[in-house]
């Protein structure tokens, strides 16, 4: 029976001598303007000029600030056409019609004025068009029931076209769901109020929004219920998402030079897992002090501390080499960048001349970076010069990561989380241990596999155990 | 004295929400007192949206009362480059936003009370709004010279400015907020409203400056609240509702369904930046290098707060003209933004030769650049 409907809904909208003839008696009841409207077959729309309606207190010039359409747009009715201004006030015009933009009459920052034409709409004839009069909601039609009715002081919005369908199918507005803005009944929650009427089921709108129908106690159904058991009834599922392609700007577009041109690196990994037991006590006790001394201590000082202490063992890793590969440079001053993770995306700042910081240095410098950082406010100073890269990917989560060296460094290391692990002792029993794996990245043009395991096993000796540190600290 | 519900009775607002199932929308007749429990500027702002987007205005008309903590916020067209010193707001932590009315710009403290009229459109009537003001100020403090100029400005001792006006009129509700300052800090208002840009050139609206002056000032007996709370008794008196104002929370996604993206969209920067007229800069950096200075003449052309077009004019050689090109080239379509620009460039250095005397040419460049945002 619905689908019936439905379909002998859309027949009668194709027969448009009868529909123009209806049209015409109710529209004559409230339009101030005789207009011409086609009798031919023919599909093509009618072009309205659509008027600045009056802004208030004796307005009569405004500037049009910005456009929220261009020509060959379709809008529907209380769709934003552009915003104005007028001594202090912004105003948003909205579309009167549904339709297709045909023409601006002004460009942005021209004066336009009221009750002259802002833009051309072409309306489709058969769908009908509102009234001229310069209200803001469209006025009643003579069936009251079935068109703009207050629900507990919430007006109903419809298009003309939704309330001719409406009307139809002897649908009262006042009984549908708007899913559209605002609240407004568009034509698919007409034909889903037919739908349940019948007893038939449909799928579940993608929609959230849905507000289940008001509970009107007293009101009959428009169609009496048939059948007990459902019938479904096929509906495309509708997804109205789009792709949205946009272009790669500014830091992006940097960072994908960036990156091309590390992956002409030949990087080769080792990875490793580090017991950091003895390193989250001392981290404990120390953490106190740093506080009074108004520096918030992580493992991250540690742990680029050690690591300058083993590129003293192997400064290859705190190298560069040249573009065209002829010349290596050993860098003198350990600057070692930080991965961080910022709105932006990743930047890394470098700590300078780790190779003379004490740990605390190191930890306060760390803290400056990064409230700078989540500031947005790093300057070039900080985000150039670096020489070697740790990445604490583990602060977000994973063990192994397989990082990208950044240019020109030669070298990088992604640390994971840090998980308590079941792990034997000297003796073969079990104990509970900080564990965390580091990954590392090297050039293997001028670093080879021995390098990277000799000096990850002496930054892992000195996390292991970090007395040993004591002896090498400069 | 008027009464203020507690945050209970908030509780009681969403009863009434929920049981009419429009809220807000319910028909209570005459109007509403409603103040904001919330400090953030892009939250309160949400408010207001979320009122003009959601509330039927058809027979009640809403005042709402809010405070922020130190802002800048400015009109629906302008361009905060224009209009005040980003680079001092950035050091100071003050946040920059833009509001959706229109008219200039202003510095928010919690000194200065922000009041907002809402109204069906048709009965949009600023005057009116300021002239309830200011008989609210002269019951309090009768010996007050305070009047409405027909800039919808109010003026004490026919001097100074103490109330700035905008509006916003949509389809069918309309709102005019102004602000009242009653104990802003007034040396950091000078200062973040004074822009050290040069060369900008564009269609946004302009600010007027005026002198300003605090009510505290005139009257130190005058708190915030003695003012908020003279108001709100003018407007209860006036609209025939009882004296009462009710607490809003504006991170209350129940009370307010939508508010948090709302409040989103005010704080992204396509919005606060995003949203400035196109505008040009045509300027010169005087770079200091080396016991010398460096005039270079830059040429830019910023829309929809990106760069469209950059034009650097360096001395012959001070950069490699491949990577000259290479910057420009990557500066374009980039966010007119220090850190964008900052964070752009040094990425950049990465994949350029390795040469230190470059380096520290190319960083000078960067600095001078982004001093221009």
């Amino acid at each position: 029976v619905c689908i019936h409907r439905v379909r002998s809904c859309s027949s009668i909208r194709f027969i448009k001598s009868k529909y123009v003839c209806v049209f015409d008696k109710s529209a004559l009841k409230f339009s101030h303007q005789q207009r011409l409207f086609r009798t031919s077959a023919v599909s093509c729309g009618q072009i309205v000029q659509f008027k600045l309606s009056d802004i208030g207190e004796g307005i009569t010039e405004v500037t049009v600030k910005e456009w929220y359409v261009k020509e060959g747009d379709s809008v529907s009715q209380f769709d934003s056409i552009c915003e104005v201004q007028s001594d202090k006030a912004s105003v948003t015009i909205t579309s009167r019609y549904d339709g297709i933009i045909r023409k601006l009459h002004y460009n942005v920052d021209e004066i336009a004025y009221v009750g002259k034409p802002l833009v051309d709409i072409e309306t489709d004839a058969s769908k009908g068009l509102a009234s001229e009069e310069d209200v803001v909601e469209t006025p009643p039609m003579s069936h009251e029931e079935h068109t703009h009715q207050e629900i507990k002081g919430h007006k109903t919005l419809a298009t003309p076209a939704v309330r001719r369908l409406a009307m139809e199918n002897n649908v009262k507005l006042s009984e549908v769901v708007g899913t559209g803005k605002d609240n407004r009944i568009l034509k698919e929650d007409i034909l889903n109020y037919l739908a349940k009427q019948t007893g038939a089921i449909l799928p579940p709108s993608p929609k959230a929004e849905i507000i289940p129908p008001l509970p009107k106690s007293e009101t009959v159904p428009a169609a009496p219920k048939a059948h007990k058991i459902p019938v479904p009834v096929s509906r495309p599922i509708v997804f109205s998402g789009k792709d949205k392609t946009e272009p790669i700007t500014g830091f992006h577009k940097a960072m994908v030079k960036t990156m091309s041109a590390a992956l002409k690196i030949p990087h080769f990994g080792y990875c490793d897992e580090i017991d950091l037991t003895q390193l989250v006590q001392l981290r404990e006790e120390l953490k106190p002090l740093a506080e009074l001394r108004g520096v918030k201590l992580s493992f991250m000082p540690f742990f680029i501390k050690a690591a300058s202490l083993g590129l003293l063992q192997y400064p290859i890793l705190n190298a560069s080499l040249d573009e065209s590969c002829q010349n290596v440079t050993y860098k003198a001053s350990h600057n070692i960048g930080v991965a961080m993770d910022t709105e932006q995306g990743l930047i890394v700042p470098n700590v300078k001349n780790v190779q003379v910081c004490s740990v605390f240095e190191i930890a306060s410098e760390l803290n400056r970076l990064q409230s700078l950082g989540s500031a947005g406010q790093l300057g070039t100073n900080d985000l150039t010069g670096g020489t070697f890269t740790l990445s604490n990917i583990g602060t977000i989560g994973g063990t192994y990561a397989k990082p990208v060296i950044l240019p020109p460094e030669v070298a990088i290391g992604a640390l994971g989380k840090i998980q308590l692990l079941p792990r034997f002792n000297g003796k073969g029993e079990v104990f509970k241990a900080q564990i965390m794996n580091v990954s590392w990245s090297a050039d293997h043009r001028i670093i080879d596999g021995a390098t990277m395991a000799r000096f990850s096993n002496l930054w892992k000796s000195y996390l292991e155990n970090p007395a040993s540190m004591l002896l090498d600290l400069k | 004295m008027v009464l203020r519900s507690s945050l209970k009775s908030c509780l009681q607002l969403s009863c009434i929400l929920k049981t009419s199932k429009a809220g807000f929308r319910s028909t209570m007749s005459g109007g509403l007192i409603i103040q904001s429990i919330s400090n953030d500027i892009y939250q309160n702002l949400a408010v207001e949206d979320w009122i003009h987007d959601h509330m039927n205005l058809e027979n009640r008309q809403v005042l709402f009362l809010w405070r922020n903590s130190p802002a800048v916020v400015i009109g629906r067209h302008q361009n905060p480059w224009q209009e005040c010193n980003l680079r001092l707001m950035r050091q100071k932590n003050i946040k920059l936003a833009r509001r959706r009315s229109g008219g200039g710009t202003v510095y928010h403290d919690l000194g200065n009370i922000n009041l907002t009229f809402f109204t069906t459109r048709k009965k949009y009537e600023r005057m009116e709004n300021l002239k309830l003001i200011v008989k609210a100020l002269k019951a309090l403090r009768p010996q007050l010279d305070v009047h409405v100029t027909d800039r919808y400005d109010i003026l004490l001792d026919r001097q100074f400015k103490i109330s700035g006006t905008a509006a916003k009129l949509g389809r069918t509700t309309a709102y005019h907020h102004c602000t009242l300052l009653c104990n802003a800090d007034k040396f950091v208002l000078s200062s973040v409203l004074k822009t050290p840009y040069k060369g900008i050139k564009s269609n946004a609206t302009p600010s007027v400056p005026a002198s300003v002056k605090n009510l505290f000032e005139e009257d130190p007996s005058l708190t915030c609240e003695m003012l908020l709370d003279a108001i709100a008794e003018e407007y209860a008196t006036q609209h025939q509702i009882d004296h009462h104002i009710t607490l809003v929370n504006p991170a209350d996604e129940s009370v307010l369904p939508g508010i948090s993206n709302k409040t989103k969209e005010l704080q992204a920067w396509e919005w606060v930046y995003g949203k400035t007229p196109k505008f040009t800069v045509s300027t010169c950096l005087n770079m200091v290098y080396k016991d010398s200075v460096i005039d270079v003449k830059v040429d830019l052309d910023v829309k929809h707060g990106r760069i469209e077009v950059c034009n650097i004019d360096l001395p012959e050689q001070w950069l490699p003209p491949a990577l000259c090109s290479e910057l420009v080239n990557s500066f374009t379509g980039s966010k007119f933004c220090p850190n964008e620009i900052t964070t752009l460039a040094t990425t950049l250095l990465r994949v350029c030769p390795q040469d230190d005397e470059m380096h520290s040419r190319w960083n000078l460049l960067c600095e001078n650049m982004t001093r221009l945002m």
